[in-house]
């Protein structure tokens, strides 16, 4: 067996993983699951996609930062997609989320990220096309690191971001007092309010974060493999998986949850063929909730 | 006369519209007073002081904290008000330490304040000190109370409320509870009651109320009250205030 797998495994982890936080945050602090979370990685990704194109229009044409394949108004307009995300987020809370979770169903709220993903993956296809797009279709030699391992620079650049931007939050959520309202929220939301927590804040909080991940993590499937208005809603089983593995709640399981997935999905399509990766992260979810139901990191309710 | 920390008048409140619960109940709390609602089970003592504190609509009436109005204030501005409540039950965040439970709740202080007035409450209550990173679902009972109590008191609230603290607790905790209470109140603290454990609550409390079918049907001074004939009437028919010896109902 190629190691390759690791670098492979890592990627997908790291896009996984970054996906599955928000998937994670949302399920926990406000207590449903976000069927449009995939689409929010999509909406980042063109969002990117078109901040890029208008610099390109204002600045003329930018030469990449060596060795890697695209240059700052990648950068720049990754920052600029996050917010956009968010915002994106924080408006289809207040005109459909917030109303339904007031009625207090989650059933509902869960059917109407269904409809809110469709909506969302359908307007990018109006807008954009279903054809595939890219950030750059410049060919990147992949460097050999020993034990038949290859990587291109921008796997490495993109492994870094992940591992800082995942450190991050981890800080953000045990280190700050954001952080410990969400969590305390995550364990009883009335206990909050009594203790001074300003709800509606902090599920603002969520989303820009949330968001702004899958915002990350749809750039690097566009910058790695390509930008499609399905990309997304692709990604849902195998974050979902990831967020259940490591436990509903807790942002170092997410992330370990999507490199696991990653990693066995990279050696699945070595070992048994490529066709069957994405039986591999349901195989996976059956047996987490089989054998572990709170995960690698998660508590029972008590 | 002393000053009035708390001035509840005619309050009403229900979970759902037209079926109130509390139906046009009036109490004071003075400052540096213990005040204890009594009241026979489904009296509403419950809903009353989570009405008090934001947490059951009211429909009438009003709260006046300090003579400010605070009726009806979002649940989460009254800690900034200076209204502290502990409920009954899950009254801790359990898989968070015992700091972290001190420190999430120290968001109205300036955060440069925060770790000296973690250091106060442990100096108060240094069963916490010695636990501060256990994850506090682990903690037993009592001390489950008094990070309860502590997390309330760490942001100097005018007055402190406390919905039957010894709900639960063994003869042995129900003891060490109000006598945390009776400390706390001698450090100055503005203290509101509700309790099942009435000959407990009625030793460390300096006046009261009985409460029947929402509405304050009886007061006076709490050692008087124990052996008052129209407390024991006002409770079920003719039986004592009393529904054992420690534990509660």
């Amino acid at each position: 067996m190629n190691l390759q797998f690791v670098v492979d495994g890592l990627l997908a982890g790291s896009m996984i993983g970054l996906g599955a936080i928000g998937v994670t945050l949302t399920y926990s602090i406000l207590r449903f699951s976000n069927f449009a979370h995939g689409d929010f990685m999509a909406w980042g990704a063109y969002a990117t996609l078109a901040v890029v194109g208008a610099i390109g229009a204002m600045f003329g044409k930018i030469a990449p930062i060596a060795p890697l394949s695209f240059g700052w108004p990648l950068i720049a307009a990754l920052i600029i997609g996050m917010a956009v995300t968010g915002l994106l987020a924080l408006a289809l809370d207040l005109v459909l989320f917030a109303r339904l979770r007031a009625k207090g169903q989650a059933i509902i709220v869960v059917m109407a990220s269904f409809g809110a993903s469709m909506a969302l993956r359908s307007l990018l296809e109006f807008i954009f096309t279903s054809r595939p797009t890219y950030f750059s279709r410049a060919i990147q030699i992949a460097m050999p690191v020993g034990f038949g391992i290859r990587i291109t620079p921008d796997q490495i650049a993109l492994l870094l971001l992940t591992a800082v931007l995942v450190l991050g939050v981890h800080l953000l959520m045990t280190r700050t007092q954001t952080g410990r309202s969400m969590q305390a929220l995550s364990q009883n939301a009335a206990l909050a309010r009594i203790v001074g927590i300003d709800v509606a804040k902090v599920v603002r909080v969520t989303w820009l974060i949330s968001a702004a991940l899958a915002c990350v993590a749809g750039v690097m499937i566009g910058i790695l493999i390509q930008i499609r208005p399905f990309m997304g809603f692709e990604m849902l089983l195998p974050m979902f998986a990831a967020a259940i593995l490591g436990g509903i709640g807790s942002v170092p399981g997410a992330v370990l949850g999507g490199v696991i997935i990653g990693m066995a999905e990279a050696g699945a399509v070595q070992l048994i063929g490529a066709e069957w990766r994405a039986a591999v992260s349901f195989v996976i979810l059956m047996a987490v909730l089989f054998v572990r139901p709170v995960g690698l990191f998660g508590v029972r309710e008590r | 006369m002393s000053q009035r920390v708390l001035d509840v008048r005619d309050l009403e409140a229900g979970y759902e519209p037209g079926v109130p619960i509390v139906r046009g109940a009036s109490i004071t709390v003075d400052k540096g007073e213990i005040v204890v609602v009594l009241g026979p089970n489904g009296a509403g003592k419950s809903s009353l002081i989570k009405a008090i504190a934001g947490l059951v609509p009211i429909t009438g009436g009003t709260v006046l904290l300090d003579g400010k109005d605070i009726t009806a204030s979002p649940a989460h501005t009254m800690v900034r008000l200076g209204l502290a409540f502990v409920p009954q039950t899950e009254n801790i965040f359990p898989l968070m330490s015992v700091e972290d439970n001190l420190r999430v709740a120290c968001g109205i202080l300036r955060p440069r304040e925060v770790p000296a007035r973690i250091e106060e409450m442990y100096a108060v209550f240094p069963d916490l000190a010695r636990q501060r990173r256990t994850a506090a679902g682990n903690l037993s009972g009592g001390q489950r109370q008094m990070l309860a109590v502590a997390r309330a008191l760490i942001v100097h609230p005018k007055v402190l409320v406390l919905d039957e603290p010894s709900a639960g607790l063994s003869p042995k905790f129900v003891s060490m509870v109000f006598e945390m209470l009776a400390g706390i109140r001698k450090s100055g603290v503005t203290i509101l009651l509700v309790e099942q454990n009435a000959k407990a609550a009625l030793a460390i409390g300096d006046r009261a109320y009985v409460l029947v079918e929402g509405k304050d049907r009886h007061q006076g001074i709490a050692s008087e009250l124990w052996n008052d004939p129209v407390v024991a009437e006002l409770y079920l028919g003719q039986r004592r205030p009393d529904f054992g010896k420690g534990g509660a109902a």
